[in-house]
């Protein structure tokens, strides 16, 4: 044997029959999961295809609901998820943000590890416990609140509260099952998906860009502001985006709270409003086949608007976190 | 360092250490290293005042006394405001003008001692501890809320033993119960796990260990699906599984709704686990010869075990809880069903939603019981995914320990049996060691060569690569020669 005859042996992997099952049986299991989620969506789509190309593009703009007559548009649904989700965000978002800030940057130790198991825990408490409390503790008190708002910043059109002739109502019936009180239950509700998400952000915040701006004289606010936040930026708006999309897709709390409602509110504290997932729940039960495409119809379009908001969430997400690594 | 510009404590710490030097060096230091600094003593403070030393993370008396001031003061000047000189009521007002007042006066008992940033780092830290309070306290309160009107009704024992058959809403506490709520909910969420459970976990694997351009599609989509709105879950199943297939409600038909919610998130939750898994840790286990599947099964998966429970009992919390997709495809009974496939079969959130429809005080009391009764179930298997989660992936309990040292001890008498076995007749097991000697190029991954691999998968099995104290390896390379 010369050493001309020696060469390398090849490298290509020949996989064992153990290996193969292995990956056979993984790969099936993929192919399993994709078919059972593109089934939802492609029967979705295709159920929902048959409404839409009834409805047309009047579809986005009708504000009633009545597939029997052929007169069905989600503007107005959707403008009250919209709605819900907004107020559900500006409790959300501020409460999330110190509260993040609270356990990464102030608390310390077991009270750290504490709030952070509290967090975990409460985000994963039944939507119906949320809604109950809406119902029988929220609603009588925050009545009184929402009358203050409409009476002195009544100035501003969403905090007015009017009749269809415009007198300005000031009846405590007028304030109830409203979408803001829908929004703050929605809002405390996101606030735990919120926090942890953005917990994570700021812990990955530099060591050593803190310590200099500690060392330099920095006060720990100002070591936050000029080191914590620029890094956990993309978290913050991540994280709001993640819970804006839980937000969108609430159903039974807001089912719970408010009093369905066909047209266009833009008086957020008035009694009425509704949203996507509201409306599926009222009417799928007498829904005929064709209010059912209808129905569909309404239902992709939210899971569209909230497929969005996922995906830019976590692009946003993990942009900020493979910048915060390469530092 | 003149002596009289330094404190006291400091100016006896080095009139200490300067005698201390003096006797060094008389008695063993030579001339020429007398300038060598001597080792640092602790000085010996008997007798020397001192202050109690601070501690750096605790406040300071002024800090203190500018917070119990501050609150003191806003207490003060929101009951005269309320009591003397306007006529306002409400404790929500009261409460936020008094929080208001609260900031002013501590902006100004802080800015009296230190300058603006100091102040602003005062304010803002108050108000990252007022966010976390309210936090708090709101979400502990409505947890709490369902408990406490829970317990009219969840006391009676009839409650958790009895279905709502024979009781009518005008029926007191002592009659009718839950209990068809509770098993429809068990046998649900069992036939959502059965789903789940293996098809996630098993496609989080293919995700992480196969891998390739159709994986990345898979995490696509099921990420994809995590933003699938709960209500629509069901109404799929509604309209596909319910109206096309069973033409009834029923128990499946729920747990098919729970198990397309849920799917996506235990992928999702199962693949962050997975990819926290030291990639060394697989490295070793090709390394010692072991393939893909050995590898998966002897090490990634019971490295990240924890993990996973945790992902998986965290899913079924949220499966449990959540009614919307429930609502559509379960279908509302007061009677005991324990049969999934057929007729309607109610679950605890829906029990709730369906209870406290009813105007009868009552059945709202039977609502905020079922409510409570499911925060409690959703508490336990929170709590038991903490204690068996909770630790990062790799770190053993003292029990897998014990049973890794257990299986690598068993192990190493198996080989070295192996061994003596092998020794004693010497013309058996010559061939294959051998090949292994005049392999041309000893680097080649041993991944690589299968019909060597099963003689060297069982060494590497048993969890050994993650049991740093485990025995057999070292003992293993030597035997057969």
């Amino acid at each position: 044997m010369t050493a001309a005859d020696i060469r390398p042996r090849s490298l290509r992997t020949r996989p064992s029959f153990a290996d193969a099952v292995f990956r056979r049986t993984a790969f099936s299991a993929g192919i399993i999961t994709v078919g059972i989620m593109l089934a939802v969506g492609l029967f979705l789509s295709v159920r929902a295809s048959q409404a839409i190309g009834v409805a047309g593009p009047a579809f986005l703009f009708e504000q009633q609901w009545s597939p029997e007559t052929k007169q069905f548009g989600i503007a107005a649904v959707l403008f009250g998820t919209v709605t819900v989700a907004a107020v559900a965000m500006c409790v959300s978002v501020p409460l999330a943000l110190g509260t993040a800030l609270l356990i990464s940057e102030v608390a310390g130790g077991r009270l750290r590890s504490l709030l952070v198991t509290m967090v975990d825990l409460m985000a994963a408490v039944p939507s119906v416990v949320f809604g109950l409390w809406g119902v029988f503790f929220l609603q009588e008190n925050v009545i009184p609140v929402s009358r203050w708002i409409s009476t002195y910043f009544g100035w501003i059109p969403i905090f007015r509260v009017t009749d269809a002739q415009g007198h300005v109502l000031t009846d405590a019936s007028a304030f109830t099952s409203s979408a803001f009180i829908a929004g703050i239950v929605v809002g405390l509700m996101v606030v735990p998906t919120q926090t942890s998400v953005m917990r994570e952000a700021f812990s990955q915040a530099p060591v050593g860009e803190r310590e200099g701006a500690l060392a330099l004289g920095s006060t720990r606010w100002g070591m936050i502001r000029t080191v914590v936040l620029p890094f956990g930026r993309g978290g913050i708006i991540g994280a709001t985006m993640l819970g804006l999309g839980r937000a969108l897709g609430e159903t039974i709390a807001v089912y719970m709270i408010i009093s369905p409602l066909f047209t266009i509110n833009w008086q957020v504290l008035k009694t009425g409003s509704n949203s996507v997932s509201a409306l599926i729940a009222l009417r799928y039960g007498e829904a005929s086949q064709f209010g059912l495409s209808a129905l569909m119809a309404a239902g992709l379009a939210l899971f569209l608007i909230t497929l969005v908001i996922n995906f830019g969430a976590s692009s946003i997400v993990a942009r900020s976190r493979s910048g915060a690594q390469t530092n | 360092m003149t002596l009289q510009q330094a404190p006291v404590a400091e100016r006896t710490a080095a009139r200490l250490v300067d005698e201390h030097r003096d006797e060094v060096d008389l008695d063993d230091t030579p001339l020429r290293r007398r300038r060598v600094a001597p080792r640092t003593v602790m000085p010996d403070l008997d007798g020397v005042p001192q202050a109690p030393r601070r501690g750096l993370r605790r406040s300071t008396l002024s800090a203190r006394f500018d917070a119990i001031g501050a609150a003191a003061a806003a207490i003060c000047f929101t009951a005269l405001l309320y009591g003397w000189f306007s006529p306002l009521t409400g404790a929500v007002g009261a409460v936020v003008i008094a929080y208001l007042v609260f900031l002013g006066f501590y902006a100004l008992l802080v800015s009296i001692g230190s300058d603006r940033r100091a102040v602003a780092d005062k304010i803002m830290t108050v108000l990252m501890i007022s966010a976390g309070v309210a936090l708090f306290s709101a979400l502990v309160f409505v947890v709490a809320f369902a408990l406490i009107r829970g317990s009219k009704a969840l006391p009676h024992l009839n409650f958790l033993t009895q279905t709502m058959e024979f009781a009518g809403p005008l029926d007191p506490l002592t009659e009718g119960g839950i209990l068809h709520a509770i098993l429809g909910t068990l046998i649900q969420i069992s036939i959502a796990l059965v789903i789940t459970v293996p098809l996630g976990i098993l496609t989080a694997v293919f995700l992480n260990e196969v891998g390739g351009r159709f994986a990345r599609f898979v995490r696509t989509i099921s990420d994809a699906m995590t933003a699938l709105p709960s209500i629509v879950a069901g109404l799929f199943v509604y309209a596909a599984i319910v109206q096309l297939i069973t033409h009834q409600r029923s128990g499946f038909a729920a747990a098919m709704a729970i198990t397309v919610m849920m799917l996506p998130i235990v992928i999702r939750a199962s693949d962050v686990v997975l990819r926290l898994v030291a990639g060394n840790l697989r490295e070793a286990s090709y390394a010692l010869g072991a393939n893909r599947w050995k590898t998966v099964w002897h090490v990634v998966l019971p490295t990240a075990r924890s993990g996973l429970v945790t992902a998986v009992i965290l899913g079924t919390a949220r499966g449990v809880g959540e009614t919307s997709p429930v609502l559509l495809t379960s279908g509302v009974t007061a009677v005991m069903n324990l049969n999934p496939f057929s007729g309607p079969m109610i679950s605890l959130p829906l029990q709730v939603f369906d209870f406290v429809k009813s105007p009868e005080p009552n059945m709202i009391a039977r609502g905020f019981g079922t409510a409570a009764a499911l925060v409690l179930l959703v508490l336990l298997l929170f709590v038991i995914a903490r204690v068996i989660g909770g630790r990062p992936p790799g770190i053993q309990s003292p029990g897998e320990r014990r049973r890794a040292a257990q299986r690598s001890r068993e192990d190493l008498e198996r080989m070295t049996a192996a061994a003596a076995f092998a020794a004693a007749p010497p013309a058996l097991l010559g061939a294959p060691p051998s090949a292994l000697d005049f392999d041309p190029l000893p680097l080649a991954p041993v991944v690589d060569d299968t019909t060597d691999t099963d003689t060297e998968t069982d060494t590497a099995d048993p969890a050994g690569a993650s049991a740093p104290d485990a025995p057999a390896a070292p003992a293993s390379e030597e035997t057969p020669r």
